[in-house]
């Protein structure tokens, strides 16, 4: 049997251009061209390209990306975790119960929150897999519950929903300055000194940059964009997470365990949420009862950007990764831009609804459905 | 020749139900051994004690020459019972390759972390199924692309190539075209021929004798006997799927075109 013979001649051949097209990145880099575009011409004089603006929408995309890589790979592995943005206010006001209230030493409290919402994040899992209920529900509880427990908490231990003082507390601990820290700062000193980003002109710190470092909240979000990139393409994990959202029974059948894959997913998930309220509260030195509203489902439409099927089983982390970064350039450059900030929303409602647009063509050109 | 696989007196109970009254088959390596019968047969639950989905409530499994226990159908897969059930067990949206070893990812280390290699699966995966006759455009095609026939050859090649001595294909044709069937049936050709057995399940006669060598027609939970190839025609066969007269009447209302 020769090649030719069995080629099936009714297939074409395919073009580069609609291989390109099917990557689940395709969203998010048209999606960023776009933005930056947009924003390189009609708001370049704004202070937005300057080293605070840069620094200023880097962060809010920092954050964004955070919470999208974890809801990113659980998507994929087909479910959803809506207690995200519970889940951060939960954590933010665990740190400050046990390092303010409690007053433990401020790395035993941030370890002990980590270890309570992983848990939680792994109890969200187990529900779902046991029961076969839609993670959708399971989670939608747990959004309320957390976000209740979040408010009762403060108001009983100390009549109020919002703890400060972190900043204070957290002063001088090593892991404190895991989350809050910035690094490169000699790096950007001496930027300063050379003239390439802007240095205060008076005052105490005349003669410093403006911005003095890259902060740890960004660091992690490219840390956790990197590892979650390599385990779900590079490593036999990542398969099975592919495998476990894409047909779980099938990926059982092959001795997937999807159940275990699952429950980690759910797991990773809450970590990625508790990661993003230790660098808020670091940053902002207090912990709020309110923090983290809609988190959710921001991630949520920053994965679907970024190419991934609500479905699961498709989808890619710096597809997510682009995904938050157009939401960040989108909120704070509308600020700077002077455009109405409530137009943010409309913004994401539109942007979502034209990337399940593109993300349904797309699945159909995988799979040759018509 | 000694059978790889003997499967004697089965019999099978779900609560008053017997579906299985006493099987006895012996299926020898090299050979494609067609089970026949109407729907509610026992076929398929035949095949699943094989595989270790149904425990037998009586009877005995000797593969190999040894007494088996089957568990789970993790423990007949790793004894080298591989079943490639109707549904294919393959997922759409993934990439042939990925597929391919879906369960069994290769692994080379970098760093001494462990990462999925690949290269090697790639090449594997194109080498495996230009083996069986079908041209990828690459080994990142999604299997959705693929037609029936193709995912059912892809599901067998799998098998084969992570070491199935015994494979059950359980009716790989019946949702197939006149092509793809011939195609399906080819590779079950080239699958005997390196010495697997093979265990045909279909209520095809025609699809039955273009492969098989045995034939064995099951019919509420009994056997007739097994007969071999030039034996029995396909007449016969028929006849005895659908137990004797009722098909007889049938098929004079048709025209003896069933």
């Amino acid at each position: 049997m020769t090649d030719a013979s069995n080629r099936d001649e009714r297939i074409k051949e395919t073009s580069s251009l609609r291989r390109a097209m099917i990557r689940p990145e395709l969203g998010g880099i048209v999606g960023n061209i776009a933005v930056f575009t947009f924003f390189l011409l009609f708001a370049y004089d704004s202070g937005m390209f300057s080293s605070q603006g840069v620094l200023n929408w880097s962060v809010v995309s920092a954050q964004f990306m955070i919470i999208a890589v974890g809801a990113c790979l659980l998507m994929i592995a087909g479910e959803f975790d809506l207690s995200v943005g519970s889940m951060i206010g939960f954590a933010g006001m665990m740190i400050a119960i046990f390092g303010v209230t409690l007053a433990w030493p401020m790395w035993i409290a941030i370890l002990t929150t980590f270890v309570i919402c992983v848990a939680l994040g792994a109890v969200n899992g187990f529900i779902v897999v046991r029961t076969g209920l839609p993670s959708f529900i399971v989670t939608l509880a747990t959004l309320f519950i957390l976000r209740g427990f979040t408010i009762f908490i403060p108001q009983t231990l100390e009549r109020k929903t919002i703890i400060g003082g972190i900043r204070e507390t957290a002063e001088g601990d090593w892991l404190g300055a895991v989350f809050g820290g910035k690094i490169l700062k000699g790096f950007f000193a001496w930027l300063g000194d050379i003239g390439v980003i802007s240095v205060f002109e008076s005052g105490t710190r005349a003669g410093q940059p403006v911005v003095d470092g890259v902060p740890m909240l960004i660091v992690w979000a490219i840390g956790l964009v990197v590892v979650g990139h390599v385990v779900l393409t590079r490593t036999r994990f990542g398969n099975w997470i592919f495998a476990a959202g894409g047909d779980a029974q099938a990926a059982r059948y092959v001795g997937v365990p999807v159940e275990r894959v699952k429950i980690l997913m759910f797991m990773f998930t809450a970590f990625c949420a508790t990661v993003f309220a230790v660098c808020q509260v670091m940053e902002f030195g207090s912990a709020g009862a309110d923090r983290g509203l809609l988190k959710e489902f921001e991630a949520i439409i920053a994965v679907v950007i970024g190419g991934a099927l609500l479905t699961g089983g498709y989808g890619s982390v710096i597809g997510a990764a682009l995904g938050a970064l157009i939401f960040g350039v989108v909120q704070q450059g509308l600020f700077f831009a002077g455009v109405e900030s409530s137009l943010f929303r409309v913004f994401l409602g539109v942007i979502l609804l034209l990337a399940v647009i593109l993300n349904t063509y797309i699945r159909r050109l995988i799979t040759g459905e018509r | 020749m000694e059978p790889i696989i003997r499967m004697t007196d089965i019999e099978k109970h779900f609560g008053s139900v017997i579906a299985l009254a006493g099987v006895t088959i012996d299926f020898f390596p090299g050979e494609c051994h067609c089970l026949l019968g109407d729907n509610g047969a026992g076929k398929s639950t035949f095949i699943k004690t094989m595989s270790g989905v149904h425990k037998p409530t009586k009877g005995e499994i000797i593969f190999e020459g040894e007494q088996m226990h089957f568990e789970d159908p993790r423990e007949s897969i790793k004894a080298g019972i591989a079943t490639v059930y109707q549904d294919l067990a393959m997922i759409p949206l993934m990439s042939v390759s990925r597929n391919f070893f879906m369960g069994n990812e290769p692994i080379k280390r970098r760093l001494g972390l462990p990462f999925f290699d690949h290269e090697l699966a790639n090449e594997v995966t194109m080498n495996e199924m230009r083996a069986m006759g079908i041209q990828l455009r690459g080994p990142d095609q999604a299997v959705g692309t693929l037609s029936g026939g193709e995912r059912q050859t892809v599901a067998i090649a799998r098998a084969v190539h992570f070491g199935a001595k015994v494979l059950i294909l359980d009716e790989p044709t019946s949702a197939l075209g006149v092509r793809q069937t011939a195609n399906v049936l080819a590779t079950v050709d080239k699958v005997r021929k390196q010495g697997i057995a093979v265990v045909f399940i279909t209520h095809n006669v025609r699809h039955a004798m273009a492969v098989g060598d045995r034939f064995t027609v099951l019919n509420r939970g009994k056997t007739f006997g097994t007969a071999t190839r030039g034996e029995v025609t396909p007449e016969e066969l028929q006849d005895l799927m659908a137990g004797g007269q009722e098909l007889a009447t049938l098929e004079g209302s048709l025209g003896g075109t069933v």
